[in-house]
């Protein structure tokens, strides 16, 4: 059980701002896979266990695994934010939860008002639910609600329907839950711009403090890459970057503040762990095909479930690689994934020979970057990559 | 060897009608090779040649066959390519021997190939052994095949033998054939050295490796030898023969083929077509030699990495030395830098060469559409060759173009005439000669320029007559034509590596075909980059291609930096093989884009 949050200094600072991000690099936080959904939507390559589709994980196991794993990290922490993505985190009981939070706090300990944060399914709300997962601690909550018009949520392949986004999203509130968020895909061929406006005034009225916006990609491997290889329409470049360039706008007037690509928020409720990500911090991970990143190693668990299952039966660390970074190549990271934060990456040495390279200086010419207060930034949130590529290829070492 | 007990004879054929198979089956047959050594098409030994299936380089080859008459025979063969651009491997060949074997597909009959080999061997005075191969295919008509065959030749069909080259029937026969029918060699044994220069090939350690015929006196190691063309004296320090493996024999007597090492490591000091004689006693009169291999089209090759440059021209050299049919002057492009205009024999070879400098050199390219040579008459008389369309003088100072028209044979089962016909017309051919070789299938003649032989004529004519039609030309004269250069524009910048040189009247729709399929090709960038086609200062057609507006993974990846990241550098990789093109990426397949475009 956890105190009521107490105020922090950090929740004072604009979500974009560059005190906050210079924060977040020394951030600590947890990443706790839960692999379980009701069953896969056709966009997504996730490491899920699709639970329609038989052959299902026990629950019970499956978190005795991840204690397991959690015992078999090294030191670590203490931890400022916690999150449960997915997969479908609010397929576990909250039982199951409270066990992996106690894992965490006694293995790395957590800091004073450490955020907690887990992703719930609209489906599998109700107001009880919330109320365990207040009583568990969590102080943040993202609701894949992603889209207000049925009939894109019927062409996403999703089992809810708007009422019961509407129901959580106030249920969320009634309980307590310090910040609550929701998940929309845009860019879907069957959304209109009718439909993404309509989409947008409702995120805009419901009430929420956190929106993170995804645009719909064509993943290998997926019912919908098979859909449009054989002659459905595929999401277009040009929509997706009018929609976005629209929800910047408005959500901009509703008093929301982009802080990376896809998230936006409320004053006061960046959604930390999100935000160290980007901004280089560490991060300890568990669960399958879960992802970690600490003292310059990225390491990555099997995605697998028999696989994980059998290196945790064998007292072994689930991995299936472990990537061990130079500094000089963590410093490429950190101005690789910091491009993506509207607060940009620091003016490190590196980034320092992206800007002046031939390079970087057509893309700041093109009015694509821009570097201020010892900081690169991308102007043109949608062209991300095409200035991420560039400086990946800026030559590690001065020469 | 008795000249009485040799006989020298290239294999002849059109592309695929079973040469390099029925080499293997001789080889086998004579011992030449052991069982296990033996594989598949053997003398196409180089990695292209066995990748495409098709012989590119003439091979040499010894072998002894025991004859039924108790003798033994030493028998010289070559075998040779049948693709059209490498006909002229096929007459250095003829020039070695007394024969030629001149087979034909049983199932396709007489193709262009055929009869435009069966011609050579005819003027160089060869005797000629018809045969038909594949017998063993089910599609198999190997009497009408043996009638075409009479046909084209003049002889009877009792002459023609007729064998499988796959399963081995009718080679006995065939070795027994070879012995009876072709002639022996002529030369003087007695007379001065006078031995033929055929082709040559390097190698790293012994240097310059000359194929000859000997068809005079003799030659042995140690002999002080001249090159009568180039005048240059040089010790022979190794001779034998191949078989294919290098057998060092240390003598060579006259009607025998084998090979020369002078431990010269420059090919330009040997010559294929020159005549080997003794320097103490030299021949008077040197052998016949060959006209140099034309280049037919010139395309301009660019490192995409522009520090590549001395790079492209140690591998070019390099090339040379077992391809003496490049040619290659250094060119400098505005839009693409320092590189090399290469004059090539035809499409396959410009393929070729790039594909070779590409992967043995680990070059980087950018081709450009390939051209044919024009010669540009000016105001004040002189003449000027133009090989490339950027160097096409302004057309205030021109009288005129002229541009080089080509002989050219197509060979079509008869109901695809009119088809044929058409196609021609529309690219400015004239009609000539028509014969029958069978009922069925009829030897069409027409007159055409090489600018539209070298674009997509052979594959249309294909599709036209469903893979039946077959194609040869040569060199005809040069004619006036009404030529334009078509320029392109990309950002209001003239790029010279995409100028082309077109007729007039197909000039409107080249230009907004080109910056129609460019606009497809060129990726969008960071902004709007508008692509247009202009004939001197006139803008013909325009098209745009729109900045790009998401270039983003705009989803969670679940903090897996590392698999972005490699995503990221694979992108990244792919746009390597983009050439800036002034501040705009061009991929390298754009610069060969007028190959691609539909110009009707
Ligand atoms: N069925 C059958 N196939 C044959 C016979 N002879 C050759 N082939 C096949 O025909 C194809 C071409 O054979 P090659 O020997 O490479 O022909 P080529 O004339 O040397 O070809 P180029 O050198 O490229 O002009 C191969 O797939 C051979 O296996 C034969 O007698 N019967
Ligand atoms: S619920 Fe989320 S994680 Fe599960 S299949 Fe759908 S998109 Fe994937
Ligand atoms: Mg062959």
């Amino acid at each position: 059980m956890r105190a009521p949050v107490s105020p922090d200094p950090a929740n004072g600072l604009a979500p974009d701002s560059a005190v906050l991000a210079d924060l977040a690099t020394e951030w600590k936080s947890a990443y706790v896979h839960v692999p379980f959904c009701r069953r896969r939507c056709p966009y997504c390559d996730f490491a899920i266990v699709d639970e329609s589709a038989g052959g299902a994980l026990d629950h019970g196991q499956y978190v005795e695994a991840l204690l397991s794993e959690i015992a078999m990290e090294s030191r670590f922490g203490p931890l400022d934010a916690v999150n449960f993505g997915g997969g479908t985190p609010s397929r576990l009981a909250p039982r199951y939860l409270v066990a992996v939070i106690e894992a965490l706090g006694e293995r790395f300990g957590m800091k004073d008002g450490a955020e907690m944060s887990l992703e719930v399914n609209p489906e599998d709300w109700s107001d009880e639910y919330g109320a365990a997962l207040v009583a568990a601690g969590f102080t943040r909550i993202s609701i894949g609600a992603q889209s207000f018009d049925s009939i894109v949520l019927e062409a996403l392949g999703r089992l809810h329907d708007v009422g019961l986004i509407e129901a959580a999203i106030s249920g969320a509130r009634s309980v307590g839950i310090r910040s609550v968020g929701i998940d929309l895909i845009f860019g879907h061929p069957g959304e209109t711009d009718e439909s993404w406006e309509r989409t947008i005034d409702r995120a805009m009225d419901v009430g929420v403090d956190h929106i993170s916006t995804y645009s719909l990609t064509v993943e290998p491997g997926t019912e919908l890459s098979r859909q449009v290889h054989s002659g459905a329409p595929a999401p277009d470049d040009d929509v997706q970057a009018d929609r976005y360039q629209r929800f910047e706008e408005v959500s901009r007037d509703g008093g929301f503040v982009r802080y990376e690509i896809s998230n936006h928020a409320k004053p006061g409720h960046v959604c930390r762990y999100n935000l160290a990500t980007w901004a280089h911090g560490e991060y300890v991970a568990f669960g399958i095909g879960a992802h970690d990143h600490r003292w310059g190693l990225r390491g990555r668990n099997h995605r697998r479930p028999d696989r994980y299952l059998e290196a945790i039966a064998a007292g072994k660390r689930p991995r299936v690689g472990i990537e061990n970074l130079t500094a000089p190549e963590q410093e490429r990271d950190q101005l690789m994934v910091g491009l993506r934060l509207t607060a940009g990456a620091p003016l490190t040495p590196t980034a320092q020979r992206f800007v002046s390279s031939a390079a970087g200086e057509r893309l700041i010419r093109a009015g694509i970057l821009e570097v201020v207060e010892e900081r690169v930034r991308v102007l043109k949130p949608m062209l991300t990559d095409t200035v991420a590529r560039e400086a990946l290829s800026v030559s590690l070492n001065d020469c | 060897m008795d000249q009485s007990r040799i006989r020298n004879f290239s294999i002849i054929a059109h592309i695929d009608h079973g040469k390099s198979t029925l080499a293997d089956r001789l080889l086998e047959r004579t011992g030449a090779i052991a069982e296990r050594d033996m594989r598949d098409q053997l003398l196409d030994d180089m990695d292209l040649e066995r990748e495409r299936g098709i012989t590119i380089k003439a091979n040499a080859v010894r072998i002894d066959y025991d004859a039924k008459n108790g003798e033994r025979y030493e028998l010289n063969l070559i075998d040779t390519p049948g693709h059209v651009d490498f006909s002229y491997e096929v007459s250095r060949s003829l020039e070695a021997c007394e024969g030629a074997l001149l087979i034909v597909d049983a199932a396709q009959g007489v193709e262009a190939q055929t009869l435009a080999n069966a011609h050579l061997a005819i003027e160089s005075g060869l005797e000629i052994i018809p045969i038909v191969n594949k017998i063993d295919l089910p599609a198999a008509d190997p009497d009408r095949a043996a009638r075409e065959l009479a046909n084209i030749l003049g002889g009877s069909t009792d002459e023609v033998v007729r064998i499988s080259a796959k399963s081995g029937s009718g080679i006995d026969d065939l070795l027994e054939i070879i012995v009876d029918r072709l002639p022996t060699p002529i030369g003087d044994p007695d007379a001065p050295l006078r031995a033929l220069v055929f082709d040559s090939y390097y190698d790293t350690y012994r240097g310059v490796v000359a194929l000859i015929r000997v068809v005079d006196g003799s030659l042995t190691e140690g002999d002080r030898i001249r090159l009568m063309a180039s005048g240059q004296d040089l010790d022979a320090s190794e001779v034998g023969v191949r078989r294919p493996a290098i057998e060092r024999t240390g003598r060579l007597v006259a009607g025998e083929v084998g090979y020369l090492i002078t431990g010269v490591k420059d090919i330009d000091l040997i010559r294929v077509g020159d005549t080997v004689t003794q320097a103490g006693n030299a021949a008077s009169e040197p052998l016949e030699g060959y006209a140099e291999p034309k280049s037919m089209v010139f395309s301009g090759l660019f490192p995409t990495d522009g520090d590549d440059f001395e790079r492209l021209r140690e591998a070019l050299d390099k090339l040379r030395l077992n391809d003496s049919s490049l040619r290659y002057t250094a060119e400098t492009s505005r839009a693409l830098g320092f590189g090399f205009r290469v004059g090539f024999l035809g499409l396959l070879h410009m393929d070729i060469v790039r594909e070779r400098l590409e992967r043995e050199y680990d070059l980087d390219l950018v081709a450009t559409a390939p051209s044919v040579e024009y010669r540009a008459i000016l105001l004040d008389g002189s003449e000027q060759i133009v090989q490339s369309p950027q160097d096409l003088p302004s057309p205030g100072a021109l009288v005129t173009i002229e541009e080089p028209y080509m002989k050219v044979m197509i060979i079509t089962p008869s109901e695809y005439i009119g088809a044929v016909m058409e196609l021609v017309q529309t690219k400015r051919g004239e009609m000539g000669e028509m014969n029958y070789l069978s009922p069925e299938r009829v030897e069409l003649h027409y007159l055409m320029p090489l600018a539209e032989i070298v674009f997509d004529f052979f594959d249309t004519l294909k599709s036209r007559t469903r893979g039946y039609a077959s194609l040869d030309y040569e060199p005809d004269e040069y004619r006036p034509a009404d030529l334009v250069r078509v320029d392109i524009l990309l950002n209001a910048v003239s790029v010279d590596a995409f100028s082309t040189i077109v007729h007039k009247d197909r000039a409107y729709n080249y230009g907004k075909a080109m910056v129609h399929k460019l606009r497809e090709l060129i990726p969008r960038q960071q902004f709007d980059v508008p692509i247009q086609a202009a004939i001197g200062s006139r803008i013909i057609a325009r098209e745009t291609v729109k900045a790009k507006r998401k270039d983003v993974t705009a989803k969670c990846y679940g903090g897996d930096i590392t698999r972005k990241r490699k995503l990221l550098e694979r992108q990244k990789e792919g746009k390597k093989r983009m050439k800036m093109v002034g501040s705009v990426e061009v991929p390298q397949e754009a610069f060969i884009a007028a190959l691609k475009i539909d110009q009707d």
